[in-house]
């Protein structure tokens, strides 16, 4: 196998006179799992596919295994990818599809044979060998379409949303599935979403992409208690972060919504200021009932949402702000009770209410 | 039930629409044809008479020098015609795929010829083929007399001028099918193959291509049908000639029925036609509906 680092300096994409990236940076370690997570149009699968070698970049390098591949033939990369709508080739064997290009660039039968085989195998479809992709289910062509991936031998694997067309269940089972291949595999995988999961379960780390740009790189722990700003802040967790405009007074209290919250064991990212701010705090996060601590309050329920395990209630505080709160399933709480809630410090998320920066 | 006599009379002004096509298809397609059946069974001349005589047009019609050379012409020019339509249609669109600036302007110049009538295309290739005043008179007319392009008024050539002006012809309509299948084709297919290293000329032939079968079969079957329709053409160009060479069976009909008054072999040979058709589209009908009904099933 090659060694499969990627390094990324100062990307520059332009479709026609419309900027799409510029000057972006990206470093994956070898055998690490980087996920793109951003929304629809925030660039992540043009960045994908800078990378493989289908799109030109205007400006920058791609390095991949200590090879400036710039400008190379995606061939000549030393990547693989799997594509969203599995690009499978629809009028060849499934056999056909995994060793065509093996086939093209010349290599030996026998060879040829035992790679299939083998990947067959890792994915669990040597019994499929012989169908056309019209025979086979959503899940199934996906394993393929891995599978044509994994004949190639290569240190990278690129992989642009490919669980986005699967049912939930089909999607939560192949999760896994990638997630052991990468261990099994000890491959560098660059992973293209939009859905957040996906990218808190495989990743090594993620790069949330908004806008043509990275707003933060780290590890889901990281991405999901510390965000760096209030984009990112939103687009991780579900159900969503609370958010409560107000005031940071003295750099001690928030001040919003009706509610005083002590800050008091908040890590401020630079000195504590005064000002308005954004308070931003994860459902799961809302201590309640006696457990509640300085700053509690009693706040209104409005609506309970029961999801199995827990229930998502939505509550009222005292000034009006809006904000929902996780409580086990078997919750007694109704629509109309009052609730005690506390929100504590070290769970907290500020943000600055000009720039969304974290504080 | 309230809304019954409302349905009704919406069924009613449905079948009151559909009564002129059903009408055209009992009395014009269905009437005609069966009529035509009937007639070839008798001993008519140049007025319909009921005088039966079993098959013996059609034994005339198998003895017939020129319905042989009618029939042979037609099967040479609908060979070549439909392959080569297909393929010249087929490379045109893949030229055209490659994402040109002027993708606009070269798809209305290829598909133009499609919107003139035969005969136009007739006489507008008679003209330059003649080599009187055509194409070899302008070469030679250049300084090089001993050039030589007189396929049309030679009897073992005549056919290929055909295949050529119906080539010109239909090539641009088998272009657009083409195209349009090419559109469809997922971009990611391309990507994949790409990135599998395969060189895009392979990636047409042994993927996209074989993709295209919906398209292919489309453009078979317009083509096919022009084919045995192939009269205008032949008649507007070269008029059969010389001599019986470019004769084909459309043709033979025509004449026999408004100039030879002979109704009952005119008859036996267009049912001949028909019953060629018949016997080689049914079975194509036939598999394709059940491959669909397959389709459908799963």
């Amino acid at each position: 196998m090659e060694r499969g680092d990627v390094s990324l300096n100062g990307i520059k994409i332009m479709f026609g006179s419309v900027k799409v990236l510029e000057n972006l940076d990206l470093d994956v370690a070898k055998s690490e799992f980087l996920v793109l997570l951003g929304p629809s149009g925030c660039g992540k699968s043009t960045l994908l596919n800078a990378v493989a070698g289908l799109i030109d970049v205007k400006d920058g390098q791609i390095w991949i295994g200590g090879r400036n591949v710039t400008w190379e033939e995606p061939k000549d990369r030393g990547i693989a990818m799997v594509f969203q709508s599995y690009a499978l080739y629809p009028r060849m064997t499934v056999r056909g599809n995994m060793s065509f290009g093996l086939k093209v660039s010349g290599t030996p039968a026998a060879e040829i044979a035992r790679r299939v085989e083998e990947a067959a195998q890792m994915l669990r479809i040597s019994d499929l060998l012989d169908r056309r992709p019209s025979e086979l289910s959503g899940g199934q062509r996906q394993r393929v379409a891995i599978g044509r991936a994994l004949v190639r031998k290569v240190g990278v694997f690129l992989f642009d949303e490919p669980l986005s067309n699967l049912d939930a269940q089909l999607r939560a089972e192949l999760r896994v599935e990638i997630k052991r291949l990468h261990q099994q595999l000890g491959a560098t995988m660059i992973y293209v979403t939009h859905d957040q999961i996906e990218a808190l379960t495989l990743a090594d780390r993620i790069a949330v992409m908004h806008g043509g740009v990275i707003q933060q790189l780290d590890t889901p722990a990281k991405i999901y208690r510390e965000p760096k700003n209030r984009f990112v802040a939103s687009f991780v967790g579900s159900p969503a972060m609370n958010f409560i405009d107000g005031r940071i007074e003295a750099g001690a209290t928030f001040d919003g919504g009706g509610l005083r919250v002590p800050l008091a064991g908040y890590a401020f990212a630079g000195n504590p200021a005064s000002g308005p701010a954004t308070l931003g705090i994860r459902p799961e996060h809302v201590v309640t009932g006696s457990d509640a601590r300085e700053g509690a309050f009693d706040a209104t329920v409005e609506l309970v949402e029961p999801m199995g395990a827990d229930s998502l209630v939505w509550c009222r505080s005292p000034g009006g702000a809006a904000f929902s709160m996780r409580l086990p399933g078997d919750t007694a709480v109704r629509s109309g009770d009052r609730q005690r809630a506390s929100f504590p410090a070290a769970s907290l998320s500020l943000f600055d209410s000009t720039n969304g920066k974290r504080l | 039930m309230p809304g019954f006599p409302r349905r009704l009379t919406s069924r009613a002004a449905a079948g009151l629409a559909l009564l002129p096509a059903l009408t055209i298809l009992l009395v014009a397609h269905l009437g005609s044809t069966s009529w035509t059946i009937w007639i070839s069974l008798t001993s008519s001349r140049m007025l319909p008479n009921s005088n039966f005589v079993g098959l013996r047009q059609y034994e005339t019609l198998l003895n017939n020098d020129r319905w042989l050379v009618s029939a042979q012409n037609l099967a040479v020019f609908g060979t070549l015609m439909v392959v080569g339509s297909l393929l010249v249609g087929l490379l045109l669109a893949i030229a055209i795929d490659q994402r040109l600036r002027v993708e606009n302007t070269l798809r209305s110049i290829f598909l133009y010829p499609f919107s003139m009538s035969f005969v136009v295309t007739g006489l507008a290739w008679q003209w330059m083929l003649n080599p009187t005043h055509g194409i070899q008179k302008l070469v030679r007319g250049w300084g090089f007399e001993t050039f030589q392009f007189d396929w049309i008024v030679r009897q073992e050539t005549v056919i290929y001028t055909l295949v050529f002006a119906g080539i010109w012809h239909a090539a641009g309509l088998v272009m657009a099918i083409m195209l349009a299948g090419l559109r469809g084709i997922d971009e990611e297919i391309w990507k994949a193959s790409r990135v599998d290293g395969i060189p895009a000329w392979r990636t047409y032939v042994s993927i996209v291509i074989p993709m295209l079968g919906a398209s292919f079969a489309t453009a078979g079957i317009l083509l096919s049908a022009s084919v045995v329709r192939l009269y205008d053409l032949a008649v507007a160009m070269t008029n059969g000639g010389p001599g019986l060479a470019s004769e084909v069976p459309a043709k033979f009909v025509m004449d026999h029925l408004f100039e030879r008054g002979n109704l009952g072999l005119a008859a036996a040979a267009a049912t001949s036609m028909l019953v060629t058709v018949v016997s080689i589209a049914a079975p194509l009908l036939y598999a394709r509906s059940r491959a669909r009904t397959a389709e459908t099933r799963r």
